[in-house]
């Protein structure tokens, strides 16, 4: 299982601003190692989120996406009190949810 | 990943200019690091070394809870602040990673010289510095006041002041060529003046730090020895009483200081 996500939500008013901060090495599979030999692609591709169980956010991602990826985007209508729940799947097939409840 | 980080900044400045042209290269390099704020990674490693402070490893299988840096046993907050100084048990003055691997090694009954041989961002090594994050952010937005009350904290500065203006390798660098006066910029890194306090969050008051050129955790240790990697001069070593005293010198006089660690460097 991989390294835990911290996921931030804060409402303000109508909207409520989610912060994700992932824990993943994203490597492109471009790199080469000392030897000389290509470090294969490990890297997130998909991204969705849901809030109290409805899904609000589907992403793709690729290998443009930077080591540690944070995420930030904004629910509308959630109120201090509802479940935000991550996922990621990566090209392994390994995949993290985590959830945070909006403050 | 250098020419690509120097375009990322380039094209920072040059989306700024437009808009502002009076700001400064020091101004939007400020702004850019504003921006990189949120998010740090740092929180990552902070989380993991709270996990390792309570998770029962190693041939003992004991926490690290019971582990005394400088505060009393368990005593994890405001401890960064005060460190290096002197413990007893060991009879000399200590930093902050060398002391967590004391514990480790006495509390968990890990090797301390295998992990102290171990090189940065490998196995055991990983987890001092997940360690080390966790317990500077404890000490987040505290004052820096190391005791200099014990003799050996005093010599430990006296040798950290030696250290610091000593002149060696190829280049004939010291800690002082780039740290010993005001103003001083290298690329377009300003430089703090270590030989006093340089300001809140500035020098030793803002690592440890997660640097994103190189997607890498680094505790003072790993600074430290990238700082004589520069001088093209050996590294003393991990824990050594060289790199130790070098931090009393600097943490003493960051008297006063806030520190921001963990904090996020380009």
């Amino acid at each position: 299982m991989a390294d835990p996500m911290r996921i931030r939500a804060q409402a303000a008013g109508d909207k409520t601003t989610v912060r994700v901060l992932m824990s993943h090495e994203m490597e492109t599979g471009q790199r080469k190692d000392s030897a000389g030999k290509i470090i294969p692609a490990w890297f997130i591709q998909e991204v969705s989120a849901s809030h109290n169980g409805k899904p609000v956010l589907a992403a793709q991602w690729g290998p443009a996406v930077s080591k540690n990826p944070f995420l930030q985007f904004t629910v509308k209508g959630a109120r201090a009190g509802d479940k935000i729940s991550v996922t990621w799947v990566d090209n392994r097939g390994d995949q993290r949810t985590d959830e945070a409840t909006v403050s | 990943m250098r020419p690509i980080w120097t375009l990322v900044v380039g094209a920072a400045m040059l989306a700024g200019t437009p808009v502002l042209a009076q700001k400064s290269a020091a101004d939007g390099i400020a702004e850019y690091r504003k921006m990189l704020e949120d998010g740090n990674p740092a929180d990552l490693f902070e989380a993991k070394g709270e996990v390792l402070w309570k998770q029962k490893r190693g041939p003992k299988n004991a926490s690290l809870e019971a582990c005394d840096l400088g505060k009393g046993p368990g005593v994890v907050k405001g401890a960064f602040v005060e460190l290096p100084r002197y413990f007893a048990d060991t009879g000399r003055v200590q930093d902050l990673e060398s002391r967590l691997v004391t514990c480790m090694a006495t509390l968990q009954g890990l090797d301390a010289t295998e992990i102290a041989n171990t090189p940065f961002g490998r196995g055991e090594q990983n987890n001092v510095t997940a360690l080390a994050t966790y317990v500077a952010a404890a000490s987040r937005g505290m004052r820096f006041n190391l005791p200099q009350a014990h003799e050996q904290e005093r010599r430990s500065y006296e040798i950290g002041r030696r250290v610091f203006y000593f002149r060696g390798g190829p280049y004939d660098f010291s800690c002082a060529s780039c740290h010993g006066e005001d103003g001083k910029r290298i690329r377009l890194q300003d430089l703090p003046n270590l030989n006093k306090n340089p300001g809140d969050g500035i020098g030793f008051a803002a690592w440890p730090a997660y640097r994103v050129s190189a997607g890498q955790m680094w505790g003072m240790q790993l600074r430290l020895n990238d700082c004589y990697r520069q001088q093209r001069f050996p590294y003393p070593g991990f824990g050594s009483e060289a790199t130790i005293a070098v931090s009393t010198f600097m943490g003493v006089n960051a008297k006063g200081a806030e520190s921001i660690a963990p904090s996020i460097k380009r």
